[in-house]
């Protein structure tokens, strides 16, 4: 199956979660990782529990933030 | 190695952190490499859903949208900016703690002094690096 990662066709033999997708590529700092699924956000706390299907459309960032403390 | 800004964009984020001031304000870097240098072809000026005068955090929905945008123009993500209204420019230990792209800069915009200053930092594994900026 395909999907779009970032703008990019990813070839995938399977369904895989977020978490699992995140581990394919090879993501440091998963925590810190915010997903777009079809332009639904999804939160780490639903990594594990949501899966991507052919045809999807998945971005990804890294948190952003700090400060001057 | 040195990132390139206009005097324009150089003069905006000076004066969005000031507006925003004293509240920590933040945004992202998009435009092209060439070479080792990086290019900066558009500013996106970005909510601090802390807004706090001291942290700063991006909006996901906001980053997303400027990354999309950099994509429609060929642009890559540079970066990101934030100001640290009353301290030095320079990486703090929670900007460092949270610098998670190795392949980024990361510019700190002290307004501390009455001339703000304005540095540029790649941060790799807790280490923060200055390389020059160019303003142009």
């Amino acid at each position: 199956m395909i999907i779009t990662v970032n703008g990019d066709n990813v070839s995938l033999t399977k369904e895989l979660s977020l978490a699992e997708l995140i581990a394919f590529l090879q993501l440091d700092q998963p925590d810190y990782v915010t997903l777009l699924v079809n332009d639904r956000l999804i939160y780490p706390s639903e990594h594990k529990s949501t899966y991507v299907k052919d045809g999807d459309t998945v971005e990804y960032l890294y948190y952003m933030g700090g400060g001057q403390a | 190695m040195a990132i390139y800004l206009t005097q324009y964009d150089y003069d905006a984020i000076i004066e969005h952190a000031k507006q925003e001031a004293p509240l920590e304000a933040c945004g992202l870097l998009g435009g092209e490499y060439r070479d080792s240098d990086a290019i900066v072809r558009r500013v996106y000026f970005l909510k601090n859903t802390d807004r706090s005068a001291e942290h700063f955090s991006m909006d996901p929905r906001e980053q997303f949208g400027a990354v999309r945008n950099m994509r429609e123009h060929g642009w890559k993500l540079l970066g990101n900016f934030h100001s640290h209204p009353a301290t030095p420019a320079r990486p703090s230990e929670e900007d460092k703690r949270l610098a998670f792209d190795g392949t980024l800069r990361y510019l700190i915009l002290s307004l501390k002094a009455a001339q703000p200053v304005l540095k540029s930092f790649r941060i790799k594994d807790g280490e923060a690096t200055e390389e020059e900026l160019q303003i142009i």
